[in-house]
């Protein structure tokens, strides 16, 4: 986790020596205001990382000299099949698509989604199909 | 939902808990119900490459409406429609989707030992959002008023409801909103995986080339996409709610969309860039015989590029006049110091290597040599003097599609030699090469005269030009070689049918070195029946020759016991 953490510090401490740079030397605003956002984009998860890189055991895919045997065990839980991301990317087309050929579009569109939000998280808590 | 353990190898039991074959629904929906990245990184595939013929066929009528400096193909408006699709096909739904879509979503997750991404059905959702967005920006040809026509890079007040009306244009930035949002949850489930998904063992410094230039892109997709975005409601917000962001008459800053849209799309070029690069670094050293020359500088020169392509964006604006040249000069000139180290690993790779030139390596070494020649012209025109000269002439024009082009022999590289992997079955060499060399020459002969134009004067986004012998000939030179790069795509088509199940390619075809080529080609569900012991970069290779172990970064420790 520490690599990691150290990756997104690093790039953001960059970002933020440009955004210095940039906005004193500069006569625009915009430029100067996005690095910002980009530093404060990688600092954000980098300490969180960070943090929790100097609480936490070392994982196994951090160990340099782990066996297979010492890392097995639980992984994560997926899912094997789901219609909802199906009926949310139609339901977001639908939003789209209201933006051009009229309002009436949005009905359908924030229908489906409400349904696959719905949809989606009880299948995430019940467990859903195999 | 399936619980996924990794078991250890040591139990001898084959088929572990969670690796039981997948019972699911069948046929079309069970394409539409998936949420196996293999099977959605195949439709991504599918996807772009359909959309990289669409894209190409509007490229060739360009080429041929200019053969003659008073072309009667197409009327100057439908011109205007086809460079405006020709470029947002190939850059947004092309060559973006095809590397951090769909390789990556079927590579990424295999090398670094995960049974799947870290959010299957949000991968699932990305896939829907790329294809609707897709035939969102394409309807625009089924409307009245036509495509978009601004150029894909939309400038404002060009691209406002005054001078652009029309639904082609929102259509246009409805499709952008769409696989910009696609490209966002990417990025994040990239970023997940690799970072909580890899095998015990793979630790940051031993995860592939690819694996390491995908994370890096994630990065920067999650810097770079939001900005487009925004960007793309407020020009939403002009248009029809009456705003005056981006134009001058309501005090707005026409010059600040250019600021935005290359915020995002400077980064983007290495968002293209990058996946590539990690296709041909994998190729190269496997067709080698040899481990990655300079496996760290490698991950550092990817993380300079990222870190550097942040400040670069205004160097598409100089001669707007009021950036600030030296910054955006030194930003872009720094660039091209590690895509120099890269360009020496590259090559360092192969020194003294047993090269196998397969159709894989022969697309790797065109990119090498594509790619130079568009980095190399990228110097020059990083430098304002050179820039006020050249800008939106056919020098960058051809500086851009040297690039592109180089991303187009990384992408082929990248299928002929993952292909095998996701489909069980190899490609024809013999047509491969053919393809190869169609490609290569008709990349060289479709540029090398746009330089030339360009240094004459000729400015892009022309439907005609001045009755000049030597533009015309030119011009036709430019137009031979894409329809060279033409015939190389209908090759390419044509080796897909041939091959079809024809030639079973085993678990490890090309004796490569990284975790993807341990599983069955294509990898059962969840990927892994067993994983071996993770050591260096290459648990493959360690596998396979435990005479010849890596000896990584100078650490060498005893492998297999």
């Amino acid at each position: 986790m520490k690599v990691e953490a150290k990756m997104l510090l690093v790039l953001g401490l960059f970002f933020g020596l440009m955004c210095a740079v940039y906005w004193n030397w500069s006569l625009e605003n915009a430029g100067g205001v996005m690095m910002f956002a980009g530093m404060l984009l990688c600092f954000l998860p980098g300490s969180y990382y960070y943090w929790w890189s100097r609480r936490m055991k070392e994982r196994p895919e951090d160990k340099k000299d782990v066996t297979q045997a010492e890392g097995a065990g639980f992984v994560g839980t997926f899912p094997g099949s789901s219609i909802f991301p199906f009926v949310l990317g139609m339901g977001a087309f639908s939003v789209v698509l209201s933006l051009v050929f009229g309002i009436w579009l949005l009905i359908p569109g924030l229908g489906l989604a409400a349904w696959a939000f719905i949809g989606g998280t009880s299948e995430g808590r019940r467990g859903g199909s195999h | 939902m399936t619980d996924v353990l990794h078991t250890a190898p040591t139990t001898g039991d084959d088929h572990g808990h969670g690796h039981d074959e997948h019972h699911g629904p069948s046929g079309i929906l069970k394409w539409l119900t998936t949420t196996d990245h293999k099977i959605i990184g195949l439709s991504y595939t599918v996807t772009a490459v359909v959309l990289f013929v669409i894209g190409g066929l509007f490229a060739e009528i360009i080429r041929l409406q200019l053969a003659s400096p008073n072309g009667t193909l197409v009327s100057l408006a439908q011109y205007n429609e086809l460079f405006t699709m020709h470029g947002s096909v190939m850059i947004y739904l092309f060559a973006g989707p095809f590397a951090f879509g769909a390789l990556a979503n079927i590579i990424v997750p295999i090398q670094i030992g995960a049974p799947d991404m870290a959010f299957p059905r949000l991968n699932a959702l990305s896939y829907w959002l790329y294809l609707t967005g897709s035939i969102t920006m394409l309807s625009g040809f089924f409307t009245a008023g036509g495509a978009a026509n601004f150029g894909w890079v939309g400038y404002a007040p060009l691209s406002n409801s005054l001078n652009s009306p029309g639904a082609g244009a929102d259509l246009w930035i409805g499709g952008l909103l769409l696989t910009g949002f696609s490209a966002i949850f990417t990025g994040v489930n990239l970023v997940a995986t690799i970072f909580y998904l890899r095998a015990p063992g793979m630790t940051m410094f031993r995860m592939p080339i690819f694996t390491w230039n995908l994370l890096v892109t994630a990065i920067l997709i999650l810097l770079a996409f939001p900005v487009l975005t925004a960007g793309l409601i407020m020009l939403y917000a002009d248009r029809h709610f009456g705003t005056h962001i981006f134009s001058n008459s309501g005090g707005g800053v026409p010059v600040l969309w250019q600021h935005i849209f290359w915020f995002w799309g400077h980064p983007e070029v290495y968002i293209l860039a990058l996946p590539f690069f990690g296709m041909v670094t994998e190729v190269i050293a496997v067709f080698s015989k040899k481990p990655v020359f300079g496996y760290k500088g490698m991950i550092f020169a990817t993380l300079t590029i990222a870190a550097l392509s942040l400040g670069v964006w205004a160097h598409h604006m100089f001669t707007t006049g009021v950036v600030l040249l030296p910054f955006f000069s030194i930003m872009s000139l720094l660039i091209a110091v590690p895509t120099g180290i890269k360009m020496f690993n590259w090559i360092g790779s192969m020194w003294r290597g047993q090269i196998w030139f397969s159709a894989a390596m022969l697309m790797s070494i065109g990119f090498l040599f594509t790619f130079l020649i568009g980095g190399l012209t990228g110097i020059y025109l990083a430098s304002p003097p050179l820039d006020f000269m050249t800008h939106d002439t056919y020098f960058v024009v051809a500086h851009f599609h040297s690039v592109v082009m180089a991303l187009v022999f990384g992408a082929m590289a990248g299928l002929y030699y993952w292909g095998p992997k996701f489909t069980g079955y190899l490609l024809h060499e013999g047509i491969g090469k053919a393809q190869f060399w169609f490609l290569f020459i008709g990349t060289q002969v479709f540029t090398f005269p746009q330089y030339l134009l360009g240094l004459y004067g000729m400015p892009r986004r022309m439907a005609v030009y001045p009755h000049d012998p030597q533009w015309q000939h030119l011009n036709e030179l430019s137009t031979l070689g894409a329809l060279l790069i033409g015939v190389s795509t209908i090759l390419f088509v044509v080796n897909i049918g041939y091959s079809w199940k024809k030639y079973p390619a085993g678990d490890n075809p090309w004796d490569a070195q990284t975790l993807e080529w341990f599983t069955t080609s294509p990898p059962p569900h969840h990927n892994f029946y067993r994983l071996p012991q993770i050591r260096s970069e290459r648990p493959t290779w360690d596998y396979n020759h435990p005479d010849h172990p890596s000896l990584a970064h100078g650490a060498h420790e005893e492998t297999h016991a």
